[in-house]
């Protein structure tokens, strides 16, 4: 299938610019806020948002973490996933923890991140930040909060977020 | 990277990729054991037996921890106290218990060489060997790898002595063939009786009868426990002699005067291979050894069980 650029270079730096001011718009203080990236190709989007966030806000503390869902999948054992690392320095006991990934599709990774970050405690409420929405293609009750751009794409296309040259990409 | 092997029978049959797949999932592992809830559901559809032939404490928990983190179900079986005082075969046996709808098989047995016989006869369960009589231990030196990385960084050129009782020792064999695949340099130390005679050939290890000189050249000392179990005949004269010329004691430390990462797989017998001083002492890591277990066992059977479909 042809390659189809949903997002240029400036586009893309716009709307990660933008999902960083809906995010500090939605939360005046950062103090109760807490970022997650979901390893892996949520990891650059995460990083790219927060430090926008940074920029806008420098006087502001972020706190930001990774998490890995790989032990969480519901495919465990039907196809080899690579582990990555954790990483979560703060607690998330009573924040408002804001979910960040780079294409939502099926919604079977958020379920999982859903699981696991149950196991470093009870946030007071789970967001979810998306670059990329494949609406109607949920398998799960799931949906984003903040949404950098919301496409159609049918199940044999893929959606990548590819950082050589840096755009978002249907194929 | 997905292992190349169905079963872990033994680090001979592992790949330098596979070794480096497991200790890499091990440290993913380690962190999930820092978190408050530390327990992943991976594995909540895998029943898992325990079939213990011979005795154990560090290893029968470790597997049984790393099993319950995964959320497997777990079946625990020792010989001791089961059919297999009637006269029941292995095969029976766990054939019985299979029929039961178990997925795994972890065993420790005192005959070298029986897991692999399991594996031969059971090609669709996954089975991982706890220890085989005097040949491999293989998740013993797998996390014996796992800490000295923690520790030193890599094992990459790292130089590694074990001492002790090699002839019968499957730990000794294991890390053996595990550290000399991850590049590193393997001396053995310890009586002439204790050590096979073609082992310089056959394995491409170094041999050394002089424990001083010995830990003089390595940077890693893993000692062995003195099987007593697996001697039928008089290999060395007494306990106390072994202690004097080949027990690491402080004062052969000292003298030696070089830091040297202490290690030992369990149970010490203390005063015998090693004193009391050097096992509690600063450059030991014998309890980090034992916490390490698990993670690196939850990584094997998480491995195993994603490549059994």
């Amino acid at each position: 299938m042809l390659k189809q650029v949903l997002l240029t270079t400036s586009q893309l730096n716009a709307t990660l610019n933008r999902l960083a001011h809906q995010l500090i718009e939605n939360y005046d203080s950062l103090q109760d806020v807490v970022f997650i990236g979901i390893q892996p190709r949520g990891i650059k989007v995460s990083e790219l948002i927060i430090d926008n966030i940074r920029q806008i806000v420098p006087s502001q503390k972020v706190e930001y973490g990774i998490l890995d869902i790989t032990f969480y999948r519901d495919d465990v054992r039907e196809e080899f996933h690579k582990a990555s690392n954790t990483e979560i320095p703060f607690s998330v006991e009573d924040k408002i923890v804001v979910l960040i990934d780079d294409v939502l599709y099926t919604g079977r990774t958020i379920r999982a991140a859903l699981d696991a970050l149950q196991d470093f405690g009870r946030p007071k409420k789970v967001e979810l930040c998306v670059l990329i929405d494949r609406r109607f293609s949920r398998q799960l009750p799931i949906q984003a909060d903040y949404i950098g751009k919301s496409i159609d794409s049918s199940t044999e296309q893929k959606v990548k977020v590819e950082w050589v040259p840096k755009e978002v990409v249907m194929y | 990277m997905q292992l190349s092997t169905k079963h872990l029978l033994g680090i001979k049959e592992l790949s330098p990729e596979d070794i480096s797949t497991i200790l890499t999932t091990a440290t993913q592992f380690k962190e999930v054991l820092q978190r408050p809830i530390k327990k992943v559901p991976s594995l909540r559809d895998v029943t898992i037996v325990n079939l213990f032939y011979e005795n154990s404490t560090r290893t029968r928990i470790s597997f049984e921890l790393a099993e319950k983190r995964l959320s497997a179900d777990t079946i625990n079986f020792t010989a001791s106290g089961s059919s297999v005082s009637k006269g029941e075969t292995l095969l029976d046996t766990v054939n019985n218990i299979l029929s039961m709808k178990v997925d795994m098989v972890v065993m420790r047995h005192s005959a070298s060489g029986a897991p692999h016989f399991l594996a031969q006869h059971l090609p669709n369960t996954a089975i991982v060997n706890a220890g085989d009589g005097i040949n491999e231990h293989p998740t013993q030196a797998l996390l014996d790898a796992f800490s000295i990385q923690e520790k030193t960084g890599s094992l990459q050129g790292k130089k590694v002595l074990l001492v002790g009782d090699i002839m019968h020792s499957r730990v000794a064999l294991s890390n053996i063939y595990l550290l000399k695949k991850m590049g590193a340099e393997v001396k053995v130390a310890g009586p002439p009786t204790l050590i096979p005679k073609y082992i310089e050939k056959a394995l491409g290890v170094g041999v050394e009868y002089n424990l001083k000189r010995a830990l003089q050249w390595c940077d890693v000392a893993n000692v062995l426990r003195i099987q007593l179990e697996r001697q039928n005949q008089v290999l060395f004269s007494s306990l106390r002699e072994y202690n004097l010329a080949y027990g690491v004691t402080k004062k052969l430390l000292d003298e030696v005067n070089k830091e040297i990462v202490i290690m030992h797989p369990g149970p010490i017998n203390r005063g015998v291979e090693i004193d009391s001083d050097v096992a509690n002492g600063k450059d030991s890591i014998i309890l980090q050894q034992v916490e390490n277990g698990v993670a690196v066992r939850m990584a094997v059977l998480y491995l195993l069980a994603g490549r059994n479909n």
